[in-house]
């Protein structure tokens, strides 16, 4: 078993070991905790698709988180006012149903994708990272000026969805869920770097004029990679606004876009679990640093400096070696 | 009827011309050399032909199909298979994945490659990056035949590898020559082995094909001419 291998296990192992730990010491607010770094975890794994993989560096995921929390908060919202969302063409009804929620989450941030790709995927470098950046904030000024979902204030929701078999406002119980698609997400990226299309999304990011000589069209296959990877951060956007049962225009921010980068960063790009660490770690440093100082991120970005000059490979690639893994 | 012809081509990069006049025509199951000096417009001809540059003037027809205005990618799936010059391959990716990104249906499996190249089968999970320079050259020709090429071109194929590596790719040339019945328009600079696997030649001259025959005809006035040999 390879070095990264193991290192992946422990890691894994750690997330579900922390909150277990909090569950048997009645600790809630560290389960909460260790949710909430899972859920980034899935955000980040899903731009490490796009970005590691890829090579496409997006300043506009934030978009795509947004709009599956924001699938998740109208859905709701009108599921406890009993009212529809809509009357014509035909009714349709808000809901309290996790599994239903994601489904719509999942298939409104990857049309999203699926657009905003189409049309900075023409382009390349800071061009593409600058398009991507002014769609995210585009939908971020919209969610503002939108009042009949809470404009700037966002929108609560009062109940927390749910899932069948399941007692979804059980801190230990939200949390098993959360893993679990960390888990289901983290086996189909495994499986997709590992397929063909995988292979021709790295071999896109490592020469594009070489890719096309051998039957590839690159820009089809990062359209594929983003709308997958869009996809799948709308979905951790509709577990983190079930899990703060609230959400506002913030989740569009470029701040968010940023965070997920810095995630990816932190773990190293590319790895396959470098976003579950960024994650993990950002979490705890932003419970324990904010708890020392509100300026805790002048600290984080010293680690993150560090990490950048001293470990280009991010943590991962610092305990184990440089090399990435693609199996 | 031709496989590949290309008749009167020009080319540019941004405002210079790097191709005036150059027509070619490969036959299925043909082997031909492209031949001339460094400079001449050689590796440019096959940027064209794979549609990697456009060509401003003159016309490229692939079995037959007009290939102005098709994009690389398409001209690959088409069945025009290239081996760059300077042994590229993704250095990131392994041997094997380097062959699976390219896979399209057809003979040319991983099994087919390794048969062909016994030492590529050897290093199978090795990152294309940490092979030697012959041993990505093999690599390279074996991702290309996994595009199942009805046309593979070699591009300087042998450039700067040592003697024995090279007599492994010239016989892995003569043997797709012998067995498979793949057009072939090969690049190189040795004149010897040129004549051993080629049907025809075609001598590039700053930019213009102007000398197109058997290599057998081509005579040593010529090829000092030409070629500086």
């Amino acid at each position: 078993m390879r070095r990264e291998h193991r290192l992946n296990a422990l890691i894994l192992g750690l997330v579900l070991a922390v909150p277990l730990w909090a569950w048997a010491t009645s600790e809630p607010f560290t389960i909460t905790l260790a949710t909430r770094a899972v859920i980034f975890a899935i955000a980040g794994v899903g731009l490490n698709l796009a970005l590691g993989t890829g090579g496409l560096v997006s300043l506009g995921h934030a978009a795509f988180f947004g709009i599956g929390g924001y699938a998740m908060g109208i859905l709701a919202s009108h599921a406890q006012t009993y009212t529809p969302l809509f009357e014509w063409p035909f009714v349709l009804e808000g809901t309290k149903s996790m599994p239903v929620i994601w489904l719509l989450a999942v298939a409104a941030s990857a049309l999203a994708a699926l657009m905003i790709g189409a049309l900075s995927l023409r382009t390349s470098g800071v061009y593409f990272i600058m398009i991507t950046l002014a769609f995210g904030q585009m939908f971020y000024y919209f969610m503002i000026s939108w009042p009949a979902y809470g404009g700037e204030d966002g929108l609560s929701i009062y109940v927390r969805n749910g899932f069948p078999g399941l007692n979804t406002l059980d801190p230990i119980q939200f949390f098993a869920l959360s893993f679990a698609i960390l888990c289901a997400v983290l086996y189909l990226v495994t499986r997709l770097r590992a397929s063909a299309f995988g292979l021709a999304l790295g071999a896109a990011r490592q020469n594009e004029a070489r890719t096309r000589a051998v039957g590839i069209d690159p820009y089809r296959v990062r359209l594929l990679a983003f709308t997958l990877s869009g996809a799948i951060t709308g979905l951790a956007g509709a577990l983190f606004a079930d899990l703060n049962r609230f959400v506002s225009p913030v989740m569009f921010s470029w701040h968010t876009s940023g965070e997920l980068i810095v995630f990816i960063i932190l773990g190293g790009v590319g790895r396959l679990m470098g976003p579950v660490l960024g994650a993990a770690l950002y979490v705890a440093l932003e419970h324990h640093l904010g708890g020392l100082s509100d300026y805790w991120q002048i600290y984080f970005g010293a680690i993150l400096l560090g990490v950048v000059l001293f470990a280009r490979g991010g943590l991962i690639g610092l305990i184990v070696g440089r090399e990435t893994a693609h199996d | 009827m031709s496989l590949l012809r290309l008749d009167h081509v020009s080319a540019f990069y941004g405002a210079s011309q790097a191709l005036f006049d150059v027509s070619l025509a490969v036959a299925p199951g043909e082997v031909v050399a492209l031949m001339g000096r460094n400079g001449m417009g050689k590796s440019t001809t096959v940027k064209v032909i794979c549609r990697l540059l456009r060509n401003r003037g003159g016309t490229v027809l692939f079995d037959g199909a007009d290939m102005a205005g098709v994009p690389a990618h398409r001209a690959a799936r088409a069945g025009i298979g290239l081996v760059p010059e300077g042994r590229r391959c993704f250095g990131n990716l392994t041997v094997r994945e380097n062959l699976i990104a390219a896979a399209r249906k057809g003979p040319w499996d991983e099994a087919a490659v390794a048969a062909l190249f016994p030492r590529l089968g050897e290093r199978w999970g090795q990152r294309a990056s940490s092979l030697s320079g012959g041993e990505q050259q093999m690599l390279a020709i074996g991702r290309a035949l996994m595009t199942n090429p009805r046309l593979l071109i070699l591009d300087e194929a042998t450039e700067g590898l040592a003697p024995v590596i090279r007599q492994e790719i010239w016989a892995a040339i003569a043997r797709l020559r012998g067995e498979t019945g793949l057009a072939i328009l090969v690049i190189d600079k040795s004149l010897a082995e040129l004549r051993r696997v080629a049907d025809r030649a075609v001598v590039l001259e700053k930019g213009r094909s102007v000398w197109t025959g058997p290599l057998d005809a081509l005579s040593p006035a010529l090829a000092e001419t030409y070629l500086g040999v």
